[in-house]
């Protein structure tokens, strides 16, 4: 199985993206993904657009990954645009082709939304990218504890998040090692109708199945052996810290939202 | 010396109307003691290392550890005591990287975070694996993780650490590992060690060893003693090592071995000393 296996997206990296809590980076892009919708003026785009591609050249993941990210949303993109154009009436006619009529608020209102589409994929994959899938778990906790109080279990939830997390990996070796001992004892998962592959996928699962709820097991004895008696009481390694860029970013970003404000016109 | 551990005439079945697994086991184990409990599958050694960090309790009889009886009002207290180590190395991996599962055991008793990082240092270094804090599991090889096991046990301090059939899925170099990093450990704390093996070749070591036979001791001495029954191990489904039946042979053959060798440097010395009396 190849060593490079990553869990996620996530680019290793040092910058000062990465080093944000990532409770910071959440909160930011939860309220990144609102304001996106209300910006409607050429300076509120462009304040957002800057906001974006600052954070992207600061964090310092090659290109590729982030265009990566952008693939399979790039038709999305490219089909708004063109619906717009088409369908919206509005503004002045800029363009006429037999039946086809152009207007110049398609081509604004298609620009716009596209704009849109790519900032939102833009900042969302940048905080996968930036940041351990852990990192996200132990955020989490940390943001739904105060679930706490009705009783929701923000710890087990957690806990189950990361021991998922830790088993993907090993899973998908098993799965490797299921499917060639298969493979040579004659299953075929490559070749003929869908029908006879979907098939063949059941000797690959209920060995992988068995074998989960085993490890589950024994894990689960492991962790009682360990001391392991729920949430209560225990602290933690991890530890989460708000650090001066963290509130630096904050200011920032509220000053973003300020502009962006004052700019939009009602 | 102090007692650690005690089994007060203790039998165990799985369900009842099952065979008992354990019949009516009566045993002492004592501070910074290395006792080695040997048997073929199914004659109750795992039971018994399950019994002693309160996974399982039996239906009568008593254990005492370090005085207290194991019972559900205990059992926290005791798995502060008694650390254990299992066989497969995968499923006990907790932790996404090598410090977090180190970690573990610390959080779950709760242990201030300071003090997580200084025992979390000193162990994987005792184990040798202070290179690997931020390691995930897939990238470490069976032996590796089962030091790293090792490490999260002893992190918590434990009075006794079993190891049960700790490096029974491990390729040779493996369990060459572990048992030197588990002699190193015997060696430099203050703690007992019980390790539950079916190979011969692991006791070697070990102060004193406890041969089970279907659910009952079946003999309670010094390696070297234990060694020199190999007929009567070989009865009981256990494979007698190389050197073993080496001397025996040799013994047949008309040379004089007069004192059981344990690995092949005390065969050697035997064989040389003769061969210079001669």
């Amino acid at each position: 199985m190849n060593n490079s296996l990553i869990i996620g997206q996530y680019v290793p990296g040092n910058s000062i993206v990465h080093r944000l809590d990532p409770r910071t980076k959440i909160t930011i892009i939860f309220f990144f993904v609102f304001i996106v919708f209300f910006a409607n003026t050429l300076i509120s785009y462009g304040i957002l657009t800057i906001f974006a591609l600052t954070s992207m050249i600061t964090s310092r993941v090659p290109i590729r990954f982030i265009l990566k990210g952008l693939t399979p949303v790039w038709f999305l993109i490219v089909f708004t645009f063109i619906l717009h154009l088409f369908v919206t009436k509005e503004g002045t006619l800029i363009f006429h082709l037999s039946i086809f009529k152009f207007y110049s608020g398609g081509v604004i209102q298609g620009l716009a939304i596209s704009v849109r589409f790519f900032l939102l994929i833009l900042v969302t994959s940048l905080l996968t990218l930036t940041t351990t899938p852990i990192e996200i778990t132990d955020a989490i906790e940390d943001m739904l504890h105060p679930l706490n109080k009705i009783k929701f279990p923000v710890h087990e939830l957690a806990l189950m998040m990361s021991i998922s997390l830790r088993f993907i990996p090993t899973l998908m070796q098993e799965t490797d090692k299921i499917s060639k001992a298969q493979a040579s004892r004659g299953v075929d998962f490559r070749t003929g109708p869908i029908k006879d592959r979907a098939k063949a996928v059941v000797p690959l699962l209920v060995p992988l199945f068995v074998s989960a709820f085993k490890r589950a097991e024994e894990l689960a004895m492991a962790m009682e052996a360990r001391g392991y008696h729920g949430g209560e009481g225990r602290t933690k390694l991890r530890e989460l810290k708000i650090g001066k860029h963290d509130i630096l970013i904050y200011i920032l970003f509220a000053f973003v939202i300020a502009i962006l404000f004052y700019t939009r016109s009602y | 010396m102090r007692k650690i551990i005690e089994f007060r005439n203790v039998s165990f079945r799985y369900e009842d109307e099952q065979p008992w697994v354990l019949k009516n086991l009566s045993f002492e184990i004592y501070e910074n003691e290395w006792i080695a409990i040997i048997g073929h599958n199914g004659s109750g050694k795992s039971t018994i290392a399950k019994l002693l960090n309160g996974l399982l309790f039996p239906q009568e009889g008593e254990i005492l550890i370090d005085g207290k009886q194991v019972n559900q009002d205990t059992i926290w207290d005791i798995r502060k005591d008694v650390g254990m180590v299992f066989q497969n190395p995968d499923n006990q991996f907790v932790g996404t990287t090598v410090q977090d599962d180190v970690a573990f055991g610390m959080e779950n008793r709760g242990f201030p975070r300071e003090d997580m990082i200084k025992r979390m240092e000193e162990t994987l270094s005792a184990v040798g694996m202070q290179d690997y804090l931020l390691t995930e599991p897939h990238r470490l090889s069976g032996g590796q993780k089962q030091r790293v096991a090792i490490a999260s046990v002893l992190a918590i301090s434990p009075q006794v650490l079993i190891l049960d059939e700790a490096t029974a899925m491990l390729d040779p170099k493996g369990r060459t590992e572990i048992m030197q990093t588990v002699t190193d450990v015997q060696s430099e704390n203050e703690l007992s060690l019980i390790t539950i093996t079916h190979d011969l070749t692991e006791v070697v070591q070990a102060d004193r060893v406890i041969v089970m036979n279907e659910g009952e001791i079946w003999r309670e001495a010094l390696p070297r003693e234990i060694f020199s029954l190999k007929d009567q191990l070989r009865e009981i489904g256990l494979d007698v090592p190389f050197i073993t039946v080496l001397a025996d042979e040799l013994n047949q053959l008309g040379v004089p071995i007069t004192q059981e060798p344990l690995n092949h440097e005390e065969l050697l010395e035997e064989l040389w000393t003769l061969h210079s009396k001669t």
